[in-house]
């Protein structure tokens, strides 16, 4: 199995706190990784130094074979992230939005690449429309189909369908599905929704103040706990280690 | 009415001054700037109340500082876009590269100034009567340097935008008119104090608008002064493009590229 995400020993530290401390992990190719944790706990972090923003204050980060940060410009151009507290110009049609991000990440034929991702996504309605005038759903989706555009190895999602209404959840999620059955692709997201991380990923890691507390299979980390949903297993592990904390 | 309602609001304001220090701007910043600009143009006026062409060196200053200024902003203004649409993250997780981004801004500003001086000096020649192009190919090389100058403090703005996040904003708009009652805009070297000539003489912009007038009062180009516009702009850029890389490097170390937008 290719490794595509290797994470030695990362820490973090901002103003003396840790905010990842001493992290460890790998992630195949094809992998759908949950990545999860109650809020502080080093999830945004993580994934700042795996997109090489945040520089690590000690550890060992690959991506796709290469450290980072050192080689995040290459890296970069090899994966993609979306997230909906993230958006592109409101004031630039889809289509012009799109049309930008295809230039940065070099796409051969741009107009044909967001023919494609538009009939894929379902977003040649409003191709032509102002971002700013869509609903969240479309706009969750404009932001997939950006995410699409360089035809990503690993994608790095941050809340996928936070803000979204449970059909237009339940629709992003079946496409990511889809494109990741279908190119195999290596998706890495954190969520606050347990139910879609039991519906999308094949594993799960769960971070608390900086540490993973648990990895593995959604559905034996729920059994190894004796609890009934990942929910029940999330809330479970915050509380008893707050409150572990907290004694 | 309600007097704790109106203390409430004034308290509101007043927390804002004691963490955010470019609210300040308003209070010192630019009544100080204005009072100096306009201080050392009434010197001037009252020391040469004979110059014939004091309406062209004006415009002509006019012209030439817009320049600068909107170059400027062409970089840092265009960046806070980026953060205020929330776009930036976007961006920094694309192969873009902080070089090519200030490139781009770079060549923007220069869209807009082309476009802004072309207005500027039809307006001037058709309100005024005045020439911009009387300053025939002298134009060029002060337009270069007023512009590589607008460039390196762009980018510095730019770079302490990515330190600090949108709390600097200000500094977008009010940092280059910190050049203005110092640079020799609208009045030449000679009407400073003759102790603060030698600092000012760092400036590329004095040397461009101490050489527009020359120009305009009928006198030739100074090659060794135009010279020295380049030195001094190339130096500037070299700095700013230094600073530029310790605050992104800073900005790495700090997170801030995940929360410059919030």
């Amino acid at each position: 199995m290719e490794t595509v995400i290797d994470v030695q020993h990362l820490t973090k530290i901002f103003d003396g706190n840790p905010a990842v401390a001493d992290v460890s992990f790998s992630v195949t190719r094809g992998e759908v990784v949950g990545f999860l944790g109650p809020n502080g706990a080093g999830k945004t972090t993580t994934i700042g130094m795996l997109l090489g923003v945040v520089s690590p204050t000690s550890g060992a980060i690959r991506v796709l074979d290469r450290p980072m940060p050192r080689f995040r410009r290459e890296v970069l151009a090899r994966v993609n992230f979306s997230s909906p507290y993230v958006s592109l110009p409101n004031n630039l049609s889809v289509r012009e939005n799109l049309t930008v991000f295809s230039h940065l990440y070099h796409v051969t034929d741009p107009p044909r690449r967001i023919r494609e991702l538009a009939a894929l996504f379902g977003i040649e309605p409003y191709l032509d429309r102002i971002t700013r005038a869509l609903s969240s759903g479309e706009v969750a989706r404009v932001n997939l189909a950006k995410a699409f555009l360089n035809d990503p190895e690993i994608l790095f999602l941050d809340e996928p369908t936070a803000a979204l209404d449970p059909d237009a959840a339940d629709q992003v999620r079946t496409q990511l599905r889809r494109m990741q059955r279908e190119r195999r692709l290596t998706i890495f997201c954190t969520s606050h929704n347990m139910l879609e991380v039991e519906r999308l990923a094949t594993r799960v890691i769960f971070v608390h103040r900086g540490r993973i507390l648990a990895d593995g299979p959604p559905r034996d980390i729920v059994a190894a706990r004796g609890k009934a949903s990942l929910e029940e297993f999330f809330v479970s592990l915050a509380r008893e280690t707050s409150d572990g904390a907290a004694s | 009415m309600s007097a704790r309602r109106i203390g409430a609001l004034l308290l509101r304001h007043l927390y804002v001054w004691r963490r955010h220090w470019p609210a300040w701007t308003d209070l010192f910043y630019w009544p100080l700037l204005d009072l100096m600009v306009f201080g050392f143009l009434a010197t001037y006026l009252a020391r040469s109340q004979n110059t014939p062409m004091f309406l062209g060196l004006l415009l002509g200053a006019l012209i030439l500082w817009d320049l600068f200024f909107r170059i400027q902003q062409g970089i840092s203004v265009s960046f806070l876009q980026e953060m205020w649409t929330r776009n930036l993250l976007n961006l920094f997780v694309s192969p873009l590269a902080m070089t090519e981004f200030l490139a781009a801004m770079m060549l923007f500003g220069l869209i807009k100034i082309a476009i802004t001086a072309t207005m500027m000096a039809a307006v001037a020649w058709g309100l005024y009567e005045f020439d911009f192009f009387t300053l025939g190919p002298a134009l060029w090389p002060l337009a270069v340097g007023v512009i590589v100058f607008g460039w390196a403090v762009g980018t510095v703005v730019t770079a302490i935008l990515l330190r600090f996040g949108p709390s600097a904003e200000t500094l977008a708009w009010s940092l280059a008119f910190l050049f203005q009652p110092f640079g020799a805009v609208f009045y030449p070297l000679s009407v400073f104090p003759e102790w603060l000539r030698p600092a000012l003489g760092l400036l590329p912009l004095t040397h461009v608008f101490e050489a527009m007038r020359a120009v305009l009062g009928g006198g030739g180009l100074d090659a060794g002064r135009i010279a020295w516009i380049f030195v001094l702009d190339a130096v500037y850029l070299v700095g700013a493009f230094a600073v530029f890389a310790v605050m992104f490097r800073g900005s790495m170390a700090r997170g801030a590229l995940l929360k410059a937008q919030d």
